[in-house]
């Protein structure tokens, strides 16, 4: 979607959001007055958001506690914030803006943004809940060698969490100076230090509820603002399409696709990125340990994918009123010339929408609802990082399992510390760069170096260490490669004249590449160590498949 | 006993198989319908993008390409229903079922 909304690309909290993202220029917000009805509200969520931390704080005792909430969320819950993951301010001004903009190809991204979710269901869900405690890492390295398999997929995380990280602060400077009219390096503190004490003191009990109580207000106000926008057209969307077609310079065209999706590589590559990457991001798998068992964990996909694919709809309802609501009306375009440049960027269309259907004071709601939104991924973001850090390399790699349960949480409390420090000072360090390329990376470097050892450390008996390293290794490098010679880095970040990759998502090469080199450097391992690894295949499928020796919820 | 002993009794307990077979015969063909139905979308789009531009009835602005695309959604939500309504209810008193002959 957000090729041409960078802006909302970069604040983009979802997983999905960046996959779509493309070039643009971030630099270009600008300052609006402050909205004091916007702040007012986000202080209310904080203040809320902080209530819950204090409570969650009280009950996070164990390292269980910090890194699965002690595995107590519920399935309906759990999904509740998986969704919460899924439908950012990314989701919700990106879609819209593609639907305002290009019509029915925003709706076909809107639908591939979507089908990955039943497919984690029904590949992956039970069999994460049953091999893993806290981290990815657990799973990738439960039969193969656990320091290097463990380092590989902890660097994969933290690669992954560094990249995204950037793109998400840098996106909430230049969307909360849009929207609440406060400084970047103010916006990137703000979010810098909530996001730090979220996670040290709540762990990801408070983490799981600020998700849900933002994917509540998300939806909320989507509805509410779905229901508006059909009221204006007597609740007919045959009314509402025709005054959209009326409206928007495609005319009739505009129901159909059109160009954007016409090249089927492009189309299946930036699908499978999706899919996969999703898949393999490391704070979306960390909601799988979250709940008591692999029961609960089905629901919690069943529960996710409903709201996701609920709100996707009405979003993309909303961008279809946008484009005769906002597109004629001359108060959202820059100069009042209709048809030219929107107020604020390409991305706002469903910000406009609000204000025209509901005042100021729904537009102050939304955009206290997109910050928010941020705060709850990069809040996720470091507890994935902080458990890669301080569990996987720190307790299993340099500490052998020796590391006693206040050692290790003292880690990760110093490690999300850490984080968000770096957070706040790439945040300001990128400010004035184009970060697009970097959603790129973080979808393909997911897809390519995490997802293959994922999936076929479950699925695969032959997999070994050999073949899980230099697979994965393939992965990154070809994934790297590809995104830094497609036109997001090529053409727009080192100024060539013609990208050499012609493609902007790499999953498609890449991730086929891993798997290859995988299988092959696999099947030629002979060693001692690789016949351990494939006979441990048996046992790993019966816990995978049962739960026999799954982690538990802890009490309480 | 230990977890090994455990594993190995699991495995040659027949109702594992069993479940084994169902739930990934289930999975895979659940699987196969989701993406099938996804990428063959995506292939008219690609390839025959005029069928989807084809008016829903006679004046009409909306598109049959509308209802293609949200029955995707919501046919792919209910399969994940589906799914979780079998491996919830059957296979998990299957799994059940073997947990407890294992253990006992």
């Amino acid at each position: 979607m957000s090729r041409i909304l960078v802006l909302l690309a970069v604040s983009a909290c979802v997983a999905a959001a960046p996959a779509l993202a493309g070039p643009g220029d971030l630099g270009g917000a600008e300052k609006q007055p402050i909205n004091v009805i916007a702040i007012g509200m986000f202080f209310a969520f904080v203040m809320g958001t902080l209530g819950i931390t204090y409570w969650a704080s009280r009950r996070t005792k164990s390292a269980a506690d910090f890194y699965t909430a002690g595995g107590g969320i519920t399935g309906f819950q759990n999904g509740l914030a998986i969704a919460g993951d899924y439908m950012s301010a990314a989701t919700l001004l990106g879609l819209s803006s593609m639907v305002f903009a290009k019509g029915f190809d925003g709706f076909i991204y809107t639908i591939s943004f979507f089908v990955g979710w039943p497919i984690i269901l029904f590949l992956l869900a039970e069999r994460l809940r049953n091999l893993g405690r806290y981290t990815f890492a657990d799973i990738a390295s439960y039969r193969l060698d656990q320091s290097k398999i463990r380092t590989f997929a902890a660097i994969g995380s933290l690669t992954v969490v560094c990249f995204y990280l950037i793109v998400q602060m840098v996106g909430a400077g230049q969307l909360i100076k849009l929207l609440f009219g406060l400084d970047y390096a103010v916006a990137v503190i703000i979010v810098g230090v909530l996001m730090v004490i979220y996670v040290t003191f709540g762990g990801m009990i408070a983490t799981t509820w600020v998700q849900i109580i933002k994917a509540c207000l998300l939806l909320g106000g989507g509805v509410l603002l779905c229901i508006l926008a059909l009221s204006r057209f007597g609740f007919s969307l045959e009314a509402m399409a025709a005054k959209a077609v009326a409206s928007h310079s495609d005319g009739i065209k505009l129901m159909g696709p059109g160009t954007l999706l016409a090249d089927p590589v492009s189309a299946v590559s930036l699908s499978l990125g999706l899919v996969f990457g999703t898949a393999a991001l490391p704070h979306i798998l960390m909601r799988f340990f979250t709940v008591p068992n692999a029961r609960e964990a089905r629901k919690s996909v069943f529960v996710a994918s409903g709201f996701i694919g609920f709100f996707f709809l009405v979003v993309c309802v909303l961008g279809l009123a946008a484009i005769s609501i906002v597109g004629t009306d001359p108060q959202f375009f820059e100069g009042g010339k209709v048809g030219g440049k929107l107020l604020g960027g390409g991305n706002m269309p469903v910000m406009h929408l609000a204000k025209a259907l509901g005042g100021n004071l729904f537009l102050g709601f939304l955009s206290a609802v997109a910050f928010a939104t941020i705060l709850a991924v990069v809040s996720g973001l470091a507890l994935a990082g902080a458990s890669a850090i301080a569990h996987d390399i720190y307790a299993r790699v340099m500490r052998k399992g020796h590391a006693t349960e206040a050692e290790e949480m003292r880690v990760s409390k110093l490690s999300s510390l850490v984080l968000g420090v770096l957070a706040v000072v790439l945040g300001i360090m990128f400010e004035k760069q184009n970060v697009a390329f970097l959603v790129g990376l973080t979808f393909g470097i997911a897809a390519s170096a995490n997802f293959p050892v994922l999936f076929l450390s479950m699925y695969w008996r032959g997999l070994t260490t050999a073949g899980a390293l230099w697979g994965g290794l393939a992965g990154l490098v070809s994934a790297v490669t590809c995104v830094v010679l497609s036109k997001a880095v090529w053409v727009v970040v080192l100024n060539n004249p013609a990208p050499i990759f012609p493609y902007e998502h790499p999953a498609l090469f890449s991730m086929t590449l891993a798997f290859l080199v995988t299988i092959v450097v696999s099947k030629l391992d002979n060693s001692a160590s690789a016949k351990a690894e494939r006979s441990r295949f048996d046992d790993q499928c019966v816990r995978a498949q049962t739960g026999i020796g799954a982690a538990a919820a802890s009490n309480h | 006993m230990p977890e090994s002993m455990i594993y190995a009794r699991v495995r040659s307990n027949p109702k594992f198989h069993e479940l084994v077979r169902k739930r990934s015969r289930l999975a895979i063909a659940l699987s196969v319908i989701v993406l099938g139905a996804y990428y063959t979308f995506m292939m008219i789009v690609a390839f025959a993008p005029d069928m989807l531009r084809t008016p829903l009835s006679q004046g009409s602005n909306l598109t049959v390409g509308v209802p293609v695309g949200t029955a995707i959604i919501v046919i792919s939500w209910l399969l994940t229903g589906l799914y979780s309504h079998f491996a919830n209810g059957e296979f998990e008193a299957l799994n059940n079922d073997v947990v407890r002959e294992v253990l006992e």
